[in-house]
């Protein structure tokens, strides 16, 4: 009898906590699952916007499901799995653009968040060429949490002026300079595994093109068969020359070392190598290392962005809104971005919290033109990317520009690019 | 067959099982046999309910004959060389350890737990150690460098070098030689063994293939609209490295087993009369070890045409001197969203593997028919 009294005593006791709880929480209750590939060194970015989250609605349980592997090689697959079984997360984190127009949006499994945008006031703080990214005709489709550079070239100036040389203008200077630096036995352009070389192909492309071909590339107006577009391949096939040959075998990290330690004069990667230099070598941006937009494309911001959709289906659409509605908030994005490395999307961020790259970077965003990185999915479908991926270990063998173009505009043709 | 209550009881037990594997094996077999046939993928292949119509052979056409699938048709020579250098090298490897450790030398127990224990790490584990081994600068090619010759400078990885390179067109022309001189060998040891006429109608058909691939290679379509160079890539030698080391173990300890089962009396006979240890080897061990021979070869086949962790992991999924029908099959499955092309290798894997598993699953059925009877 007396276990029984004691039972109802703490069972009437959890009860009253339980409205108290909710008496004190906004109306919001239940869960919200969030699936990313942000794990391991990205984690504190995400928990930051997690903690935000929380304490705003504290009747929600929040989980956090990641899937790791770098650019979401894993999660990608795991996430479609989950999709084709009908059992959508509430929100996912996608590349911004095609990579998600392309799979999701003409899979007709995303919602419109244009109302979303316009509630928000975000049409106005996020950059009209941003929002045309990440658009097609029939609405805005996702909330873009980030913002990474992908045209950066990165060097250290004082073994710059030791060798001799300054950091290339045009592809063409590069390659007037990389002889120079062979003869003193220096590396000219440090290169890594297969996607590295999808990385700089885009950004001599930017440089080959301008930004108005490149688009007009993705758009279908331009064929990749055009003089142009095998233009970019024969530059590319030259600035191949002076790369490492040991490439393939080595990760972005590694070929970012290279160029630490000397032995390399230029690596082009995005702006995490940014944040590799600062954070896991401790050199100071601007001191230690030095960096340039990439060969041609000074006032072209080639931009990549993380962002998160809401799947049509979401178990919880209400809690998974106003998940949306911090990401794209300027607390959210100034408390995302400092830890992650990356800048925010929002015009009017404060840079005051950024480091010196970081601030580099968001005056450029603030006021270059804005095109789209085809290696982290903004500017193609992930059929092309994938096929793209087969056709540059094709060119790497071969080295046959005429080849490698026919070969893009077949694929170009068979995944409907610019339809 | 009779309804015995034995009989009932007997099936019923063995009904969920059945139909369990009716469902998860050979229904999903036949799902993506079908998906092969159908044009999914193309578009919003992530629909709900994806648009799919049926387009017969469509795909594997396409594989085979589609200038953009030079990718595949590499990956399936590699698959080759693959299954060739690890069914050797883990076969000539293991019976070498085996026939060490048959010597019962000191500390044998610790020697056969070193040498099997690859076998019991994840293809992922070995993966990632060998890569670190076979790096430009590290491990392999910096051993040389310790007494004082210059670091290797072989990209065991990354290599894009490729020997024996032949055009894809001349295929049906090299499995026609490999064919007649396969059925040549057959009927020179038949008609040693006396009997001609079975020999002189094994070998008509090999001069028959022979005289074809000389004077009949007009008649092959042409296959690809511009000829194709495919080879040996050397790039692979570093996975077949890796798993070799993986598999070695796991041959020496079959191999041990059979040489420990051969009757010491056998041995002793042998040597009564005469005969060196490696008469008594090849004369008097190897033969009784055929039959392990055949399993671990079917095993080790199959194993290889599944290799997708393990070059996954050494080499990332865009090396392609490295790939293998596997991994291509999983990127343009569901990173190319190519639902049905990928379904299409994947039957096309799972063919090559058939060839090897149905004829040893025949085999070993009617020898256990023979020796019930």
């Amino acid at each position: 009898m007396r276990f029984t009294k004691l039972l109802t005593i703490v069972l009437v006791g959890v009860g009253l906590l339980g409205m108290f709880g909710t008496v004190l929480a906004d109306d919001l209750s239940g869960q919200l699952e969030i699936f990313s590939w942000w794990a391991g060194d990205e984690g504190p970015a995400l928990q930051a916007l997690i903690d935000i989250y929380n304490a705003q609605h504290p009747g929600v349980n929040l989980i956090n499901a990641t899937v790791t592997g770098g650019s979401g090689v894993n999660a990608k697959a795991v996430l479609k799995t989950r999709m084709l079984g009908g059992n959508p997360p509430d929100s996912f984190q996608v590349h911004a653009g095609q990579e998600l127009i392309g799979t999701w949006v003409k899979a007709d499994r995303m919602e419109d968040l244009t109302s979303l945008f316009q509630q928000e006031g975000w049409t106005d703080v996020f950059p009209a060429g941003l929002i045309k990214l990440l658009s097609t005709d029939a609405g805005i489709w996702s909330v873009p949490v980030n913002i990474h550079r992908s045209n950066v070239m990165w060097y250290i100036s004082a073994n710059l002026v030791q060798w001799g040389v300054q950091a290339p203008n045009t592809w063409a200077d590069f390659l007037a300079i990389a002889p120079q630096l062979q003869a003193q036995g220096i590396i000219p352009l440090a290169l890594a595994t297969n996607w590295t070389a999808n990385h700089l192909w885009e950004s001599v492309a930017l440089g080959v093109l301008g930004p108005e071909k490149w688009q007009d590339l993705w758009d279908g107006t331009l064929s990749f068969t055009s003089p142009e577009a095998v233009a970019v391949w024969d530059m590319f096939g030259k600035i191949l020359q002076y790369t490492n040959d040991d490439a393939a075998s080595l990760s972005w990290q590694q070929a970012t070392d290279m160029v630490v330690n000397g032995k390399a004069a230029f690596n082009v990667m995005g702006d995490w190598a940014a944040g590799y230099m600062s954070t896991t070598l401790g050199l100071t941006p601007g001191v230690d290392y030095a960096w340039s937009a990439s060969a041609g494309t000074q006032g072209v911001f080639m931009m990549l962005s993380d962002s998160f959709g809401l799947p049509k289906g979401a178990p919880d659409r209400d809690n998974a809104i106003a998940w949306l509605e911090i990401l794209g908030s300027k607390a959210g994005s100034d408390a995302f971005n400092p830890l992650k490395g990356s800048i925010s999307a929002r015009t009017d961020s404060d840079l005051s919290l950024y480091n010196a790259y970081s601030q580099s970077a968001a005056h450029d965003w603030q006021n270059d033109i804005v095109a789209g990185s085809l290696a982290h999915g903004v500017v193609a479908n992930e059929g092309f990317m994938n096929d793209f991926a087969t056709v540059m270990e094709m060119f790497l063998t071969s080295r046959d520009p005429q080849q490698a173009a026919n070969a893009c505009d077949a694929i170009a043709r068979q995944n409907g690019i610019g339809e | 067959m009779r309804l015995t209550r034995d009989r009932i009881i007997a099936f019923s037990v063995l009904l969920p099982s059945l139909i369990l594997i009716a469902v998860f094996v050979y229904g999903f077999i036949g799902q993506t046999v079908y998906i092969s046939l159908t044009d999914w993928g193309k578009g919003a292949a992530l629909a709900v309910n994806p648009q799919m119509h049926l387009i017969g052979f469509d795909n594997y056409k396409e594989l085979f004959t589609s200038f953009l699938h030079g990718r595949f048709r590499q990956d399936l020579i590699n698959a080759f060389f693959y299954t060739v250098s690890l069914v050797l090298g883990s076969l000539a490897l293991g019976l070498f350890l085996a026939i060490l450790l048959d010597r019962e030398p000191r500390g044998e127990g610790i020697f056969r737990t070193i040498f099997l224990y690859p076998m019991s790490l994840s293809f992922i584990v070995t993966g990632t150690i060998w890569r670190w081994l076979l790096a430009p600068e590290g491990g392999v090619n910096v051993l040389p460098s310790f007494i004082g010759l210059p670091a290797g400078q072989f990209r065991w990885i990354s290599s894009r070098e490729q020997i024996l390179t032949f055009d894809w067109q001349s295929i049906p022309a090299i499995t026609a030689i490999v064919v007649s001189l396969v059925l040549i060998f057959l009927a020179v040891r038949t008609w040693r063994k006396g009997t001609h006429k079975r020999a002189l109608i094994v070998a008509f058909p090999a001069l028959l293939l022979i005289l074809w691939a000389v004077f009949g290679q007009r008649m092959v379509p042409q296959m690809l609209p511009i000829p194709e160079r495919h080879g040996f890539n050397l790039a692979t030698i570093g996975v077949s490295i890796a798993a070799i080391w993986q598999f070695s173990g796991y041959t020496m300890a079959l191999y041990l087993a059979g040489l420990r089962g051969v009757p010491v009396g056998l041995h002793e006979a042998a040597r009564l009369d005469g005969a060196t240890e490696i008469q008594y080897y090849m004369r008097v061990a190897f033969p009784i070890l055929k039959p392990i021979t055949l399993s671990a070869v079917i095993i080790l086949a199959h194993i290889s045409l599944k290799m997708f962790a393990l070059i996954f992991a050494m080499a990332g999924p865009d090396n392609a001197a490295t790939d293998h029908p596997a991994v291509l099959m999983y990127l343009t499955t569901f990173r190319g969203n190519k639902f049905a092309l990928g379904a299409s290798i994947a039957v096309i894997l799972f063919l090559l593997v058939a060839l090897f598993i149905i004829p040893y699953l025949i085999s070993s059925y009617r020898e256990q028919r023979r020796r019930a009877s």
